[in-house]
């Protein structure tokens, strides 16, 4: 309650230790559609819904999932055009990383310094925190890898996780149906199931959005054709 | 290659003069030939050699028989530099600061090729006001793979497979390496073949000598020996 009154400046410590800005925007981030991802233990799947305002946008000009580079992709909750701007920083990071060392960069790395973009805007005076937060999937030499990152900056690694409106029920059947020897077809099945769990309509090719990498090391959107495949063997 | 500036022949008997005199009765020497060097590597069966002179120079004299121009960055990992030799100093000491944060952040050692991209960027960053030297990076890759190579004064890389050199005595050098090297020496030829062709070329260069440093390192052990060559 007190807390109100330190919520002007982004920069200022409440007197229960929070940063209130930081606070809201995971609260923009917990009202944001549906994502998830899952790591198998041969590549990692990300996912979310893409629930358009009205049936007259084109959803083919829609995309939510994103790679950052040819084996790193990137899905988000929360506001899009914040995460536009944090696809475009991590990109230009990630070819800077390759300018300087002429080898990829390893998804440690990216997450880490897009971690560090994102903390730095909880930090400087006239700025706002991003309201997104990001899920992170990539293949590299230390094999799958998703992480999530926060508002705040601070980012984890998860072998399954979820953001945005319906995350506690969304964590509660990831916990169920998880194994650790998951294939990657199996864990984008789980992925479907868990996307319908909290789904308000129909599920369809053209509402839900997936994107994968496997051991090839390419990160790949999968086409509505494809996904139609992956929900009707669900069915 | 683009930092080989062209030498002007000394002559070749100089009567000793004192250090102030030296600098009005000179000829004009290129920057790279202020300090006088040579290095050289060589790539072996599973091994590799890296090898310099010892002597370190002000123009005509002698200031030290003992002055280090290899470099380790990790177990597997040498940087020989030669030209000037408070630039190579101080590119070593960026180096070496640049590989210990990355050994931090990413908890591994850099691989050769990831820091010969590392040593061209840092050198080009300084296009139009070089650092004069010229690095040899000498390595054993992810699967113990020998790697060398060698770049100009801006970072223009050049790999080879069987051996790169630098340094006042380079011409000599390429000369000596290309009639004795042979591909897959076991660590005990390569050190003698890259012993000879070392001391046989600082031998035709009066900027660099005084005797040799070897470095021979294969994926279990790393044998460094001084060699003593004409000490002149």
């Amino acid at each position: 309650m007190g807390d109100s009154q330190y919520s002007f400046s982004l920069t200022t410590f409440s007197p229960s230790g929070k940063l209130v800005q930081i606070e809201h925007a995971l609260t923009a981030v917990g009202s944001g559609q549906t994502s998830l991802g899952i790591k198998a233990a041969n590549g990692v799947v990300i996912a979310t819904e893409k629930k358009l305002p009205s049936i007259l946008v084109d959803e083919t000009s829609v995309q939510k999932i994103q790679s950052l580079t040819p084996n790193i992709g990137v899905v988000y909750s929360g506001m899009g055009p914040d995460f536009r701007v944090l696809v475009r920083k991590s990109r230009k990071q990630a070819q800077q990383y390759y300018r300087l060392y002429k080898e990829t960069i390893p998804v440690t790395q990216l997450v880490r310094e897009t971690a560090a973009v994102m903390q730095e805007f909880t930090q400087s005076g006239g700025v706002r925190p991003f309201g997104v937060s990001l899920l992170i999937a990539g293949y590299d030499d230390n094999g799958p890898q998703l992480y999530q990152v926060d508002p705040s900056g601070s980012y984890f690694s998860w072998k399954a996780s979820a953001m945005g409106k319906n995350v506690s029920n969304a964590k509660t059947f990831l916990e169920k149906r998880y194994t650790e020897d998951m294939e990657l077809d199996d864990a984008i099945h789980t992925a479907i199931l868990t996307l319908k769990e909290g789904f308000e309509g129909q599920i369809s090719a053209n509402n839900i959005e997936i994107g994968v990498i496997r051991a090839d090391r390419e990160f790949k959107v999968l086409t509505p054709a494809e996904i139609k495949d992956f929900l009707e063997e669900v069915e | 290659m683009l930092g080989h500036k062209p030498s002007l022949p000394l002559p070749p008997h100089r009567t000793p003069r004192s250090a102030v005199s030296a600098n009005l009765a000179t000829p004009a020497m290129s920057i790279f030939e202020y300090n006088g060097s040579a290095v050289v590597a060589m790539v072996g069966k599973n091994c590799f050699a890296i090898a310099s002179d010892r002597r370190l120079g002000v123009q005509l004299q002698t200031v030290a028989t003992d002055f280090q121009r290899v470099f380790k960055i990790h177990g597997k990992l040498y940087l020989g530099l030669s030209g000037l030799a408070t630039d190579a100093q101080t590119l070593y000491q960026r180096l070496v600061f640049k590989h210990k944060l990355y050994q931090l952040r990413e908890e591994r050692d850099m691989k050769p090729e990831t820091f010969a991209s590392l040593v061209s960027a840092l050198l080009y960053e300084k296009r139009f006001g070089p650092y004069f030297c010229q690095p040899i990076i000498a390595g054993l890759g992810e699967d113990n793979e020998p790697f060398i190579c060698t770049m100009d004064c801006i970072g223009a890389k050049e790999l080879a497979k069987d051996f790169v050199v630098s340094g006042t005595a380079s011409e000599s050098l390429y000369g000596a390496c290309e009639s004795m090297y042979k591909p897959n020496m076991e660590p005990e030829e390569l050190f003698e073949t890259i012993s000879q062709a070392l001391l046989s070329s600082v031998d035709r260069d009066c900027l660099s000598g005084w005797g040799g440093y070897v470095l021979v390192v294969t994926p279990t052990e790393v044998q460094e020996r001084v060699l003593k060559g004409r000490m002149d």
